[in-house]
This record gives C-alpha cells, structure tokens and sequence, in this order.
C-alpha cells in the first residue's frame, strides 16, 4: 500500500514523532511504499540539525535523516509552518535576511500543496498528532 | 490528477493553539487542488465559526473573516455537530452567516452551513477518502 505521512507534534514533546517514525520504518519494512512524510504545525521541529538531546536518548532527528537515506524517503517541512517556527535551509534564511540556517540532511522545505497531493497520490493518508 | 473526497475535521477553539488557524491554510491551499472539500466543526471547534471574534486582548490576529471567503474558494460543504453547539450554549445563530454562489442556480446565494446529528458524523468520515483532523 502507498501511504504519506503527517506529523503535526515536535519531538519529545508527544510521542507522535516517534510512532510515525516506528510506522513509517515497519511499513518500509512490510514491502508498503511511503510516497511522502509531511511535517506541519510544530513536527517541523523534528527536522533542525541543532537537536542534541543527553547520550542515552533516541535522537529523534538523525533518525529521520538515516531513515530517509536509506529508503530515499520524501520528507518535506512546510515553508509557512517552518518559517513560524525558525526552520530554514540555507536559501530561505538568505531570503529571510537570516543569519543561520539550521534544517537537518533528508528534509526539504515545500509548501501545503505537497501535502494535498500526498493525499490525492497515496492509498492511505496516516496523521501522528493530537 | 484523481478527484478525492477530502475532509477537514476542526475540533480546537480558534486561539490557544494553533491548530485552527493552520488548518484554515490547509484548507485554502488545498482548494487549488479541484478536489471535493468538505469542512466539518464540532467540539470546540465550533467557535472557530463563531461570529463577532475579537483578539486584540491577546495580541494575536483575529483570521476568522477568512471564513467568509470560503464560497470564493467553492467550498460549499461546512457541516457543523449540532450537538457541539448545543453543549456550548450556541446556535446557528452565532456562527458567521456563511455561503457560496450557486453557478448551477444563477449565481444565487445560498447558505453553506449543515447542521448535522452526531450520528451522521460517522458516516461524513466513512464518505470521506482523505480525512485531515485539526
């Protein structure tokens, strides 16, 4: 089955972050095709490289980003929701007039209608999240 | 590309978090998209639609007007529980009057709100094939 993916809570915060990432990586695993995750409202702090949780705690980031590697997942930050938040690769901070960049290596930064067409393209849309 | 039927459940009061608002941008993004939208309140949701919302108090942007242009985008199918505005003391009557142009009636206005039972909330999520829940 082809799903896409939506987490709307940060990490460690709420679990959701982690049970999509549980999900995603045993679908993977069952053979099902992830077309797309979309990270929206505060999920899209699970995608900065500045996360450095204590030794002996899952890093929820870099798991994501290996993640992806491995599978050659979609992972894509919302603009509107990132920029609220202080998300940015390195173009949107040199639009903003930023002096940092921060997103972590897997994800990209797209708008609301990749979301959408997750939805269109995909058998089943999965929401992590309140 | 495939026409689905999308639904966006809202079930947070409008400030507070900011689920609403960034459902709302969803929504309106999504409109680009020609898919069958429809829009449901219940449970505090109901107060995103509620008329006469004033938030200079809390220094945060009053965005319910954008409601309003949702007939703009034809989005025609806003169901609210009516049971939800029953426990909170509300009727029709406090939400924002809000309608669409008919273009298969002459461009008439007509009203987009339906009031449903909290019954026939389980079959509008069983029509829907992409269910969204803010």
């Amino acid at each position: 089955m082809k799903y896409t993916i939506q987490i709307n809570e940060g990490p460690y915060t709420h679990q959701a972050s982690d049970s999509a990432y549980l999900f995603t990586k045993a679908a993977l695993e069952s053979g099902h095709e992830i077309f797309r995750v979309f990270f929206y409202h505060d999920g899209v702090n699970n995608a900065t490289r500045l996360t450095t949780p204590p030794q002996d705690d899952r890093n929820i980031v870099t798991r994501w980003s290996a993640l992806a590697e491995k599978h050659d997942l979609d992972m894509v930050v919302c603009v509107a929701a990132a920029q609220r938040r202080g998300i940015a690769d390195a173009d949107e901070s040199r639009r903003n007039g930023k002096d940092a960049d921060n997103l972590a290596p897997g994800f990209r930064i797209s708008g609301l209608g990749q979301l959408i067409e997750g939805g269109i393209q995909s058998d089943r849309l999965i929401v992590f999240g309140d | 590309m495939s026409t689905k039927r999308f639904l966006y459940v809202n079930r947070k009061a409008p400030y507070g978090t900011v689920y609403a608002l960034e459902s709302l941008e969803v929504v309106l993004i999504g409109a680009a998209f020609e898919q069958d939208v429809r829009l449901l309140f219940m449970d505090d949701g109901v107060f995103q639609i509620a008329k006469n919302q004033k938030t200079d108090g809390i220094e945060t942007k009053n965005f319910s007007p954008t409601y309003s242009a949702l007939g703009d985008y034809d989005i025609t199918k806003i169901y609210v529980d009516k049971q939800s505005l029953e426990e909170r003391g509300l009727t029709v009557d406090d939400l924002i009057p809000l309608t669409y142009e008919d273009e298969d009636d002459d461009w008439a206005e007509k009203d987009s709100i339906i009031l449903i039972d909290r019954n026939d909330v389980k079959t509008l999520m069983e029509e829907s094939e992409v269910l969204l829940s803010f």
